[in-house]
């Protein structure tokens, strides 16, 4: 009997201690729901800001007035909290997180709803095309706000209805930024008018990396470094009528590449990886690299000791082709409690002048805001350390003005990844041109069920 | 007085019932269930693209024909046997090399102890990070290419990732590295529990410590040695997290180490419940038919 009464009294503790258990790890929880939706008790409200890395968050923190840094993912503006909630775009995680948070947003609770988000060009059309997203007119944002902006970046954010529906502070036309040192030793010069006659057209262009790979060397750190430029001059978009299509100027990359690679004067590395980042220090021995002005302030370690950027040794060149790389725009999510202050910001950090010219001259950024960078391009004031004193937002300026994205669609982001990944099968000689494409399909079709080949 | 037994006999029984409870409904729930769920979402059209839900349409089984229609799925079957295999013979000659040393008395080996827990310590490190590690390790500007360009062995980078064999073999080699300490304890176990007087009366007859280890420990090792087989294979068949992040999801180069599930992962993409669901239906089969196999084999054995 006694011991009867033993087991059963352990049976119980267990049980309780289950529970209990359960019970415990709920609580904290909830607690820490309520604490990141906005401390409740103090009645703050909260404004929720999703992105894929910490540049609106400098933006933010540098340029909007009375923004308060509390730590590393919460702010303050007056009374209000702001956290901040960055996903790296790895692996679509960005996104995967923020559809998640998109599909509950009607049902949180005022505090846990998405206020902003960022999104980049190659997946815009995603969100933009739904009701996710608040057009910028009911916000009341008007268009004479945005009459100073560059087109191409309210096309991107354009929805099929013709309604704008996020803004961004920057423009994003790409140059070739070339090591000057490298161009010194072998092209005799590190002018940029004199390194364009260098690049001025693929085949020039080719024909210089035969002399960088003599020199010991590379021409681009990797073939994915051009990508850009082809794929943003290209004549059709990658799905047609359902059916994956690969333009003609894609191919003419792949073609060009594999010279490149077989030459020796290039890797195939994929962007953003360790090995691609060499070239971002002397050591690397990497001749250029393409990229729009955020490349070279935000991403190229101008910031580590010994960089390139750091000794400000690059230099900016037009390049063979003009195009235009990434961009971040803001979203004002659908449901926000907080209108009025999303307003706010995307205002002032979009469309205020001495905003947007204090962002080039703290960022090296490049503005989307036409009178304010004409003015910058002729005035001798303002100079890039970076780009060992060279202004370079003429070449900005003119490139802008060349950016088509006709040729944009919702597919852009999963094709452009799976066709890199694809192609260098056949770079490296593991697969046939053939081959290497129908992977390339095969990975698209994964991606997106509804396409066909 | 008999009848008060017997009640008693019933009482116990239902304690091992109750106790039984907490395991039943965990497996209920997180098991059977999604199990279940899967079997049914396999006959649905059930994606997301973009933001729009597709579906759920019931298809029949147009997934099933999908998957075997287009021919990957041998593709991806033969890469995870050949990344298995590649893994597995090194890992169990190794284990048993070492289980006969562990497990000879005649050799007398100091830090046993020491030795059994380093070799089982890779299995702890999470098989991501191992991979990361790999990856660093091996890019084409990492260590390993800088270490063997300094000692002069090679005179130009090796790119291990770009070659079929040598990504196979870093995959293979990852899992021999996590695994053999594992089997190695596990073959121990087996060898100890042979009786010492078959072994004395070998030595007794004047066999070398060679013949004694082909003709009986290894004879009477089977069981066990079938039993890490199978596991070894269950597991081998649901390789993922290595392949997975040494190649960044792609499975590069030219798909060669794309394993089933890393296949199945591709699906999860767009929320492709219907097919996702197909090919996991696919790889419970064929798991089945594996469990079934290493239960026949291991009930046969103490008949």
């Amino acid at each position: 009997m006694k011991k009867r009464v033993i087991s059963m009294l352990m049976v119980a503790a267990m049980t309780a201690s289950m529970i209990a258990g359960c019970g415990a790890k709920g609580q904290p929880q909830a607690e820490n729901g309520t604490e990141a939706g906005g401390q409740t008790a103090t009645g703050n409200k909260v404004l929720n800001i999703y992105a894929w890395n910490e540049e609106f968050k400098s933006r933010m923190a540098d340029h909007y007035p009375g923004y308060e840094v509390v730590d590393a993912t919460h702010g303050k503006i007056g009374d209000v909290d702001v956290v901040w909630n960055i996903t790296p775009s790895d692996d679509n995680a960005y996104q995967n997180n923020l559809d998640a948070q998109l599909l509950k947003q009607a049902d949180a609770a005022d505090n846990d709803k998405i206020d902003i988000f960022l999104i980049e060009a190659d997946y815009a059309l995603k969100y933009v095309d739904t009701e996710y997203t608040m057009s910028m007119a009911d916000l009341g944002i008007t268009d004479e706000d945005t009459s100073k902006m560059y087109q191409y970046t309210k096309d991107v954010v354009t929805d099929s209805n013709g309604n704008l529906k996020g803004l961004s502070w920057q423009a994003a036309p790409g140059v070739l930024f070339y090591n000057r040192e490298v161009a010194k030793e072998v092209l005799g010069t590190d002018e940029p008018a004199k390194v364009q006659e260098y690049v001025k057209d693929w085949d020039t262009f080719t024909q210089t990396a035969q002399t960088m790979k003599d020199a010991g060397y590379f021409m681009t750190s990797s073939v994915m470094d051009t990508y850009r430029v082809y794929s943003n001059n290209v004549t059709s978009k990658w799905v047609e009528d359902g059916k994956i299509n690969i333009d003609k100027n894609i191919m003419k990359w792949v073609e060009d590449s594999k010279k490149l690679y077989d030459m020796g004067a290039t890797g195939t590395h994929a962007m953003w990886s360790d090995d691609w980042k060499k070239g971002f220090y002397p050591e690397g021995k990497v001749f250029c690299y393409f990229g729009p002005a955020w490349l070279i302030n935000f991403c190229m370690a101008a910031d580590q000791e010994g960089s390139v950027g750091n000794l400000g040794q690059w230099g900016a060149a037009t390049g063979p082709q003009g195009f235009f790389w990434g961009g971040t725009w803001i979203c004002a999510a659908t449901g926000t409690d907080d209108a009025e202050l999303v307003k706010d910001i995307i205002l002032k950090l979009t469309t205020d002048d001495a905003i947007m010219k204090d962002i080039v001259e703290k960022d090296d950024d490049f503005a989307n805001n036409k009178v304010v960078m004409d003015e910058m391009a002729q005035s001798t004031e303002y100079s890039s350390k970076v780009l060992g004193g060279q202004n370079p937002l003429g070449m900005y300026c003119a490139g802008v003005e060349t950016i088509d994205l006709s040729q944009l669609s919702q597919y852009d982001s999963g094709c452009n990844a799976d066709f890199q990944s694809a192609v260098t099968n056949y770079f490296e000689g593991n697969a046939t041109l053939e081959e290497a494409l129908d992977i390339f399909k095969s990975a698209t079709i994964e991606r997106y069920p509804e396409l066909a080949e | 007085m008999k009848k008060k037994n017997q009640r008693k006999v019933v009482r116990y029984n239902k304690w091992g019932y109750i106790f039984l409870i907490p395991f039943v409904v965990i497996y209920l729930i997180f098991q059977f269930y999604p199990l279940l769920t899967t079997f049914y979402n396999s006959f649905f059209e059930n994606y997301r693209s973009g933001l729009t839900q597709i579906g759920p349409n019931f298809i029949g089984l147009e997934n099933y024909k999908t998957l075997f229609s287009n021919g990957e799925l041998l593709t991806y079957t033969k890469n995870t046997f050949i990344m298995w295999i590649m893994g597995f013979v090194p890992q169990i000659l190794l284990a048993l090399i070492l289980g006969a040393w562990f497990s000879d008395p005649s050799l007398r080996l100091k830090g046993q102890r020491f030795f059994k827990t380093v070799i089982y310590l890779p299995n702890l490190i999470m098989a991501s990070a191992f991979a990361m590690l790999f990856f660093t390790l091996f890019s084409d500007g990492g260590p390993i290419n800088a270490l063997l360009l300094d000692l002069g062995i090679i005179q130009e980078r090796i790119k291990f990732m770009s070659h079929v064999g040598s990504t196979r073999a870093l995959v293979a080699s990852m899992n021999t590295l996590m695994w053999f300490g594992n089997t190695t304890i596990l073959l121990m176990a087996g060898m100890m529990g042979i009786d010492t007087e078959l072994f004395e009366a070998a030595q007794v007859d004047g066999a070398k410590p060679t013949q004694i280890f082909f003709r009986i420990t290894l004879p009477l090792l089977r069981p066990i040695l079938v039993y890490t087989l199978i596991t070894s294979l269950i597991g081998g068949v649901q390789m993922f997290d290595v392949p997975q992040i040494l190649t960044n999801g792609s499975g590069n180069p030219v798909r060669s180490t794309m394993t089933l599930i890393m296949y199945l992962n591709k699906h999860l993409y767009s929320r492709n419940y219907g097919l996702g669901g197909a090919l996991s239906v696919l790889l419970f089969i064929l798991t089945a038919a594996l469990s079934l196999l290493v239960f026949r084999i291991t009930t046969k054995k103490e008949d």
